[in-house]
C-alpha cells in the first residue's frame, strides 16, 4: 500500500520491496488534490486556475462542452501534460499529500501510481494479448508469481476474460475496436494504480460493454480512485459520486464552474449554465 | 454481447460460429476472382495482339527493331483486352482489366532489368562456378594454371569481415542516431539531420580516400578494417534515415500508453517503439549492409586486394569480392575476364544468401518460435538477460538528451524464481 512516506522513496526500492509479490500487495484508493492548477499550450492560456478534490473510494466525472480543458486537466493529474511540446503548467497536485510535481518526484513513477485509459484504444501491435495486459509490470520490473492468474484478474475486471482467453497469445492488434479498448483498462488495471485516470473511455464502446466497463468502475472504486471524463451524462449520472463542470466560455481559458456530488448536481445545482448543460441545453 | 457472455451459465459464443463455418451451403464469394477462362482471355488476347503487330510491323511495312514491336505490342494488347472484356463484362471491368494491365505491366518493367542481370550473371559465370571457388584461393595459382584453378575464399572471408566490422560499427550508432533524432529531438537534432543527408550524398570514392588519409597513411598498413571504416560511413546515412522513417511512422500514441504506464523512456524505445517498427528496422539494416558489400571503390584504396587468404582484418591487405571482380575484369586475358563474371556470381549468392538469413531471423515466425516455448505462461516477460544488457547500453544514450532516465547501472540482473520456465 503507498503511505506517504513511500512517496519519497526511491521506485525501484519500492517495486523491489513491496511488490515482491504484486498478488498479494494490499491496496488502497488513493486521494488527489489539485489547487490553483493552470496549463497552456505554446503560450496559450487554456486552463485557468483549477482546484479539484478527488476524494478517495469515489468516482470523480468531469464533464463539459469539447476543447474547455477536461483532457489537458486529466493529463495534468499523472504528469502526461508535460510530454507534449510547448505545453506548461502551473499550481500543485497532491497523491496523498504528496506533492507529484515536486523537483525529487519522478515522473515514471507518478504514471506507474496514477494509471490512464485515453480515448483512442492504444494496444501496443507487437505484443501479445497476455503481454499487453502484463506491460506495465515488465516496464516496472515488478515480479509476480502468478501471472496468469494476474492476467485473468485483470482482464476479468475489464470485462474482456470469457472472449479473449482461449488465444491470449493472440497480437493485441487482432481485436475490434471496443475489445481493444477493454485490453487498455486491462493493462492499466495490471499494474494496481492507486489512481486510474480515464479520458471519454467508452467513446468506442457499444452500449453492452460500456455498461460492463460502467460496471468494472463500481467494482474497482474501492482499491481505486478514479477520475472518468465523459460527454455522456446518463453515464456521469450513473458512475460517479462527484461531479466537475468545466466550461471555456468565448474563447476565455477554462475552468471550474461548479463542483459538487453527482446528485446534487444533476438535479438542483447553483449555477443555472451546469443545469442547462446536464440537461443537454448547452454546449 | 460482452455482457451476456460474462455471466458463467451463457453458453460459449464460439458454438455459432463454428457451425456456420462448417456448413456446405455457405460459400465465401470472391471479389475480384481471376478464373481459369480469364487466364485463357488474357493470353489468347496476347497471341491475337503478337499477330496483329506482326502482320503489321513485319509484313505491311517497313518498320523494324525489337523496341518498336514490343511497344506496340503492348499498345495493341492493352486496347484489345480493353475491348474484349467491355463486351464480355461491361464498361467497369472492362476499365478495371485495363488499369491493371497497365500496372502489371509497369511492374515487368521494373523487374525485367533485374531479371535479365541476374541471367546475364549466370550465363556468364556458371560455367566456371566450381565447388573450389567457395573452399581455395587464389594462392599458386598464375597466368599458367588450368582456368579451373583456385577459388575465392579469400575474398569471401575479406567481404564478410569487412562488412561485418562495418555493420558491428556502423549499425548500432545509425540506430541510436535514428532514435535520438526521432524520439529524443531538441536544439541539435536538424543540424544532425543536415550532416546524416549531406553524408548520405558522399560518393564512395571520397570516403575511401579519406580513410586512405587518416588511417592507411597514419598506420602504414593497408588492412580490411581500413575498409570497413569507409564502409561504415557509407552504410550510416543510409540506415540512420532508413531506421528514422521506420520509428517515425509507430503511432504516438503507443508512447503515449507506455509513458503512462510508468515506463521511462529508453524503455519505451526498446519494449515498444522499436518492437512496433521490427520489419522496418530489417530493412533499413539490409538496405545498409546491401550498399556497403557491394561498394568496390572505397576499397581499392583502403584493402588493396590480395591472391592469398588473409584472415586477420586489422593487419595486411586483404581481398574483396567486388575488388576481384574489378581486378579480373580489367585483365587483357579472356580467362581472367570469364574468372570475372564467376566471381560476381559468387558474390551474387552471398549477398542473396545474407538477405535471405536476415530475413528468416528478423520474421516474426521466428520470434514467436522462440518465445513460444514458455506459450500461455507469460514467458520472458521479465527478467530477459538480451533485454538487461539492452537497458543498460541504450539507457545513458536516452538520458543524454532528455534529462530523465531511469537508468541504475548497478542494478543486478535477478531472474525470477517462480517463473515456470
Ligand atoms: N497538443 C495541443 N496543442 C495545442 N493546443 C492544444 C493541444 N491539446 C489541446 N489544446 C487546446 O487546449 C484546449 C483544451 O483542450 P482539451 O483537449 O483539454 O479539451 P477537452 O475538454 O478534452 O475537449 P474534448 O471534450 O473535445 O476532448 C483546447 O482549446 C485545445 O485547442
Ligand atoms: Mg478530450
Amino acid at each position: 500500500m503507498m503511505t506517504t512516506s513511500d512517496v519519497t522513496t526511491d521506485a525501484r526500492k519500492v517495486a523491489s520491496s513491496s511488490a515482491a509479490n504484486l498478488g498479494e500487495q494490499p491496496i488502497t484508493a488513493g486521494e488527489l488534490n489539485a489547487t490553483g492548477v493552470c496549463a497552456w499550450f505554446s503560450g496559450r492560456l487554456v486552463l485557468e486556475d483549477v482546484d479539484l478534490f478527488m476524494e478517495r473510494h469515489a468516482v470523480t466525472a468531469l464533464i463539459g462542452p469539447s476543447g474547455c480543458g477536461k483532457s489537458t486537466f486529466l493529463r495534468i493529474l499523472n504528469r502526461m501534460h508535460e510530454t507534449i511540446n510547448g505545453a506548461q503548467l502551473a499550481g500543485t497536485v497532491e497523491l496523498n499529500g504528496e506533492d507529484i510535481y515536486s523537483p525529487n518526484q519522478r515522473a515514471t513513477w507518478v504514471r506507474r501510481h496514477i494509471g490512464m485509459v485515453f480515448q483512442r484504444p492504444n494496444p501496443f501491435p507487437a505484443m501479445s494479448i497476455e503481454q499487453n495486459v502484463l506491460a506495465g509490470l515488465r516496464f516496472n520490473r515488478i515480479k509476480t508469481s502468478s501471472k496468469a492468474d494476474l492476467v485473468e484478474e485483470a482482464l476479468t475486471k475489464a470485462g474482456l476474460w470469457t472472449e479473449v482467453k482461449d488465444r491470449l497469445s493472440n497480437m493485441g492488434g487482432a481485436l475490434s475496436g471496443g475489445q481493444q479498448q477493454r485490453l487498455c483498462i486491462a493493462r492499466a488495471l495490471a499494474v494496481r494504480p492507486s489512481v486510474l485516470l480515464m479520458d471519454e473511455p467508452c467513446s468506442a464502446l457499444d452500449p453492452a460493454s460500456t455498461l460492463r466497463i460502467e460496471e468494472t468502475i463500481a467494482d474497482i472504486k474501492e482499491e481505486v480512485t478514479v477520475v472518468i471524463v465523459t460527454h455522456n451524462m446518463q453515464q456521469a449520472n450513473r458512475v460517479s459520486d462527484n461531479c466537475a463542470f468545466f466550461l471555456s466560455e468565448n474563447g476565455k481559458p477554462g475552468h471550474i464552474v461548479e463542483v459538487g456530488s453527482t446528485v446534487k448536481m444533476f438535479s438542483a445545482p447553483n449555477d443555472p449554465r451546469t443545469l442547462d448543460y446536464v440537461n443537454g441545453r448547452f454546449g | 454481447m460482452s455482457v451476456l457472455d460474462e455471466a458463467p451459465t451463457s453458453q460459449s459464443p464460439l458454438e455459432p460460429d463454428q457451425a456456420e463455418d462448417t456448413s456446405p451451403q455457405r460459400k465465401p464469394i470472391k471479389v475480384r476472382d481471376f478464373k481459369p477462362s480469364d487466364v485463357l482471355l488474357l493470353a489468347v488476347t496476347a497471341i491475337a495482339a503478337y499477330s496483329i503487330v506482326w502482320i503489321i510491323f513485319d509484313q505491311l511495312t517497313l518498320f523494324s527493331g525489337e523496341f518498336g514491336f514490343v511497344v506496340t505490342w503492348i499498345v495493341v494488347f492493352l486496347g484489345m483486352y480493353w475491348f474484349i472484356n467491355l463486351q464480355i463484362y461491361g464498361r467497369h471491368m472492362a476499365v478495371d482489366r485495363l488499369l491493371g494491365g497497365i500496372v502489371t505491366i509497369g511492374a515487368m518493367c521494373m523487374i525485367l532489368p533485374l531479371v535479365l542481370l541476374i541471367v546475364y550473371i549466370f550465363s556468364k559465370g556458371l560455367p566456371l562456378l566450381s565447388l573450389n571457388r567457395f573452399t581455395q584461393t587464389q594462392a599458386g595459382v598464375g597466368p599458367l594454371s588450368p582456368i579451373s584453378a583456385g577459388g575465392f575464399l579469400h575474398a569471401i572471408v575479406g567481404t564478410l569481415e569487412q562488412v561485418a566490422l562495418a555493420a558491428i560499427m556502423g549499425i548500432p550508432i545509425a540506430i541510436l542516431t535514428a532514435i535520438f533524432l526521432n524520439e529524443i529531438g531538441g536544439r541539435i537534432s536538424s543540424s544532425v539531420r543536415i550532416v546524416v543527408t549531406a553524408m548520405s550524398g558522399t560518393p564512395a570514392i571520397l570516403a575511401g580516400v579519406f580513410i586512405y588519409s587518416i588511417w592507411v597513411l597514419t598506420v602504414h598498413d593497408y588492412s580490411g578494417f581500413a575498409a570497413s571504416l569507409a564502409l561504415a560511413i557509407l552504410l550510416l546515412p543510409t540506415v540512420t534515415r532508413g531506421t528514422e522513417e521506420v520509428l517515425r511512422i509507430v503511432h504516438n500514441d503507443l508512447r503515449e500508453a507506455s509513458a503512462a504506464l510508468g515506463a521511462p523512456d529508453w524503455r519505451t524505445v526498446w519494449s515498444v517503439v522499436l518492437p512496433t517498427a521490427r520489419s522496418g528496422l530489417v530493412t533499413s539494416i539490409l538496405l545498409g549492409v546491401a550498399v556497403s558489400i557491394g561498394e568496390t571503390a572505397p576499397l581499392i584504396m583502403t584493402v588493396f586486394g590480395a591472391q592469398v587468404m588473409n584472415t586477420n582484418p586489422f593487419h595486411n591487405p586483404q581481398a574483396a569480392l567486388p575488388l576481384v571482380v574489378y581486378q579480373e575484369i580489367k585483365l587483357p586475358q579472356k580467362s581472367a575476364v570469364a574468372l570475372g563474371y564467376t566471381a560476381s556470381l559468387v558474390l551474387f549468392i552471398l549477398v542473396f544468401t545474407i538477405f535471405v538469413l536476415a530475413r528468416i531471423l528478423g520474421s516474426t515466425w521466428l520470434q514467436n518460435t522462440l518465445r513460444g516455448r514458455g506459450k500461455g505462461k507469460g514467458a520472458r516477460l521479465d527478467g530477459d538477460v538480451e533485454e538487461e544488457l539492452f537497458s543498460v547500453a541504450l539507457a545513458p544514450a536516452m538520458s543524454f538528451g532528455s534529462g530523465e532516465a531511469d537508468v541504475d547501472l548497478g542494478y543486478h540482473y535477478r531472474p525470477d524464481q517462480e517463473d515456470p520456465t
